[in-house]
């Protein structure tokens, strides 16, 4: 039976559920409230906001905010240091999945935990103790890079004073704390493989390779490719409170990404411009989600898989 | 996770080719390889941060403590800021994740329903805060109206419901709980709210563990940007600003450092207290990591199972 608005039976199932709507009404609020409204004041992106006014009382200017910003000589290295640094984030993906294949293929019980245990551990230091480690481990002086080079008589190197070392230091401890977390769902859908495919692939005489190949690579696409599309989308959107932190007026040709610069023009300037900064991350988030569309689409052509 | 199967002991029997032997080998190496990479910076932490001041500064410490001492522990425990942001770790951690784990429990239940009107949209609603946000700003505009910048309650409030966890307690409920459990009940006179409250959250105690993990972890001890935003006063500090400002920003208090007497030792206490410090911030969660790490393994787990 189709429903209708204006039907009894449409308004008779509303009426009836009215206390799981009840449930729902505090959630609803929030999303409104901490959620929506934010977008709704996204507006002033195309106004010239100044709080005597307000939101709605701001005179429009229509695209002069994203203009400025294209015309500004901060455009283009914010811009190319986002992208690079969001692929390079991004060529690593297989990463975790090289982990799970390889932890699958472990017989020996205590020691395939042991593995999963400590690869999983960095997951739960926070970013900030993270990047303290960083920097105390690659310390000019007192670091465990310097205690090394001082026993084998080298000058000590300072990675984080310099700025083509930035991205690398960047991505590769990310790889180092969250490589033991993403392999986590790699490896709960490898045990879901029919163990009657690797059966009858022993029994047709393949070799582990070959099983890992036919097998196991195959059955952890479709997740793969679910989490490629979903991270694309985000691509523009790497994680500002590391990045944040791993500054330093030296690296700051290759570290400034939008993120930080959206905080600093919005909320650490001496002249805070909300709408300017308001554009720049409307911006990124519009890319982002063109991205997404564009990159979901293409998955579902290639392969078949995709997010919906 | 998975078990020894069948075919697995099976081949252990018969002798395997030489290509798997080579490779199990290969294998066992790049797993050992990757552990110890893992675990070299975290024994290098601990090492230097049992060391003395004038190994420390001396480039000494590899991985083993240098001229054993508890220097660095000593100089912390006299810190009041760290325990002041310590004390207010946990007041958000505890009280916000109490708030996120109510709203996304009672909105999971109802979007779990497939009776319930409106059910996609407003599922799509949380899902589309995934994809796109108002950004900083208007964010950051909305919190300041409310009048609660520079509050604890802005370390609290907006916070609320994580997509991706709402997600996997849809998923847990519609996978858990059978509709025929709720006409049943339905039918024995019980209302929505008395289904909700004696039958679904009785039911719920296992996501109810796996949302407070991942709340308790992610949205709040481990994070820093809401407290940079909303936050002004020194007092209201969770952990990790007070970490940032020491380890990050290197500033320490000079009070701290008077009673080292020498300007060399001074500078290396500095240093010392960074690896002490790292040390006892890790700790209250690598002490519940092996009882919280099958809650996370399950999480995970359910958030992928489309």
């Amino acid at each position: 039976m189709r429903l209708t608005i204006g039907s009894s039976y449409f308004w008779l199932r509303i009426r009836r559920n009215w206390q799981l709507y009840a449930l729902l009404f505090l959630p609803l609020l929030w999303l409104l409230v901490f959620r929506y409204a934010p977008m709704y004041g996204a507006q002033i992106a195309f106004r010239q906001y100044s709080p005597v006014f307000g939101i709605e009382g701001s005179p429009w200017v229509g695209l002069a905010n994203f203009e400025r910003f294209y015309n500004s000589p901060k455009f283009e290295p914010v811009i190319i240091n986002t992208v690079v640094l969001s692929f390079y984030s991004l060529l690593v993906f297989p990463i975790p999945i090289i982990l799970a294949l390889s932890l699958n293929q472990v017989r020996t019980r205590l020691f395939r935990s042991s593995v999963q245990m400590i690869t999983f551990a960095p997951y739960f230091i926070s970013t900030v103790v993270i990047v303290g480690m960083l920097f105390q481990f690659m310390h000019p002086r007192v670091g465990f890079t310097a205690a090394l080079a001082n026993m084998l008589g080298q000058a000590s190197p300072n990675w984080m004073g310099d700025p083509g070392a930035f991205r690398h230091i960047f991505v590769w401890s990310g790889v180092w704390q969250d490589m033991g977390f993403n392999a986590i769902i790699y490896l709960a859908v490898l045990s879901t493989i029919d163990p009657a495919l690797h059966e009858a692939a022993v029994v047709d005489g393949a070799n582990r390779v070959q099983r890992i190949r036919y097998i196991d690579i195959p059955g952890l696409l479709p997740t793969a490719m679910v989490l490629l599309v979903l991270s694309t989308g985000r691509v523009l959107d790497i994680a500002f409170e590391k990045v944040y932190l791993m500054q330093s007026p030296l690296n700051l040709g290759v570290s400034e990404v939008i993120n930080t610069y959206v905080y600093k023009v919005g909320l650490l300037s001496p002249v805070l411009d909300f709408s300017y900064s308001t554009a720049i991350g409307l911006l990124k988030g519009i890319v982002g989600l063109l991205l997404l569309i564009a990159v979901n689409h293409a998955a579902r052509r290639l392969t078949n898989n995709s997010v919906w | 996770m998975a078990s020894m199967t069948s075919y697995e002991s099976h081949i252990n029997q018969v002798n395997e080719s030489t290509v798997d032997r080579v490779f199990m080998l290969g294998n066992t190496a790049f797993l050992l390889i990757v552990t110890v990479i893992i675990l070299l910076p975290l024994i290098f932490i601990v090492a230097a941060s049992f060391s003395s001041a004038e190994a420390v500064i001396a480039g000494k410490v590899t991985l083993w403590p240098v001229d054993f001492s508890l220097l660095g522990y000593e100089t912390i425990f006299e810190h009041n800021k760290v325990w002041n942001g310590f004390a207010n770790s946990l007041f958000y951690t505890f009280f916000g994740t109490v708030f996120n784990v109510a709203m996304t429990i009672a909105a999971a239940y109802p979007l779990s329903r497939q009776d319930l009107i409106g059910r996609r949209v407003i599922t799509f609603a949380f899902i589309f805060t995934m994809l796109f946000s108002g950004g900083l700003i208007p964010t950051f505009m909305v919190v300041r109206d409310l009048g609660l910048y520079n509050t604890r309650l802005a370390m609290i409030l907006p916070t609320g419901i994580g997509p991706f966890n709402l997600l996997i307690a849809i998923t847990f409920f519609r996978t858990t709980i059978p509709p025929e459990l709720n006409e049943a009940a339905r039918i024995d006179g019980a209302s929505d709210f008395r289904i909700f409250l004696s039958i679904i959250l009785p039911l719920a105690r296992p996501i109810i563990a796996v949302l407070a993990l991942f709340y308790a972890v992610n949205t709040h001890w481990n994070t820093y940007f809401q407290a940079l935003i909303y936050l002004k006063d020194q007092e209201l500090f969770p952990l990790q600003l007070v970490l940032r400002e020491i380890l990050i920003q290197n500033s320490v208090d000079a009070s701290m450092l008077i009673d080292v007497e020498d300007l060399v030792a001074r500078e290396g206490l500095r240093d010392l207290l960074k690896y002490s410090l790292i040390v006892v911030a890790s700790v209250p969660v690598m002490i519940l990591y092996p009882f919280v790490q099958r809650h996370f393994v399950k999480g995970m787990t359910l958030g992928s199972v489309k």
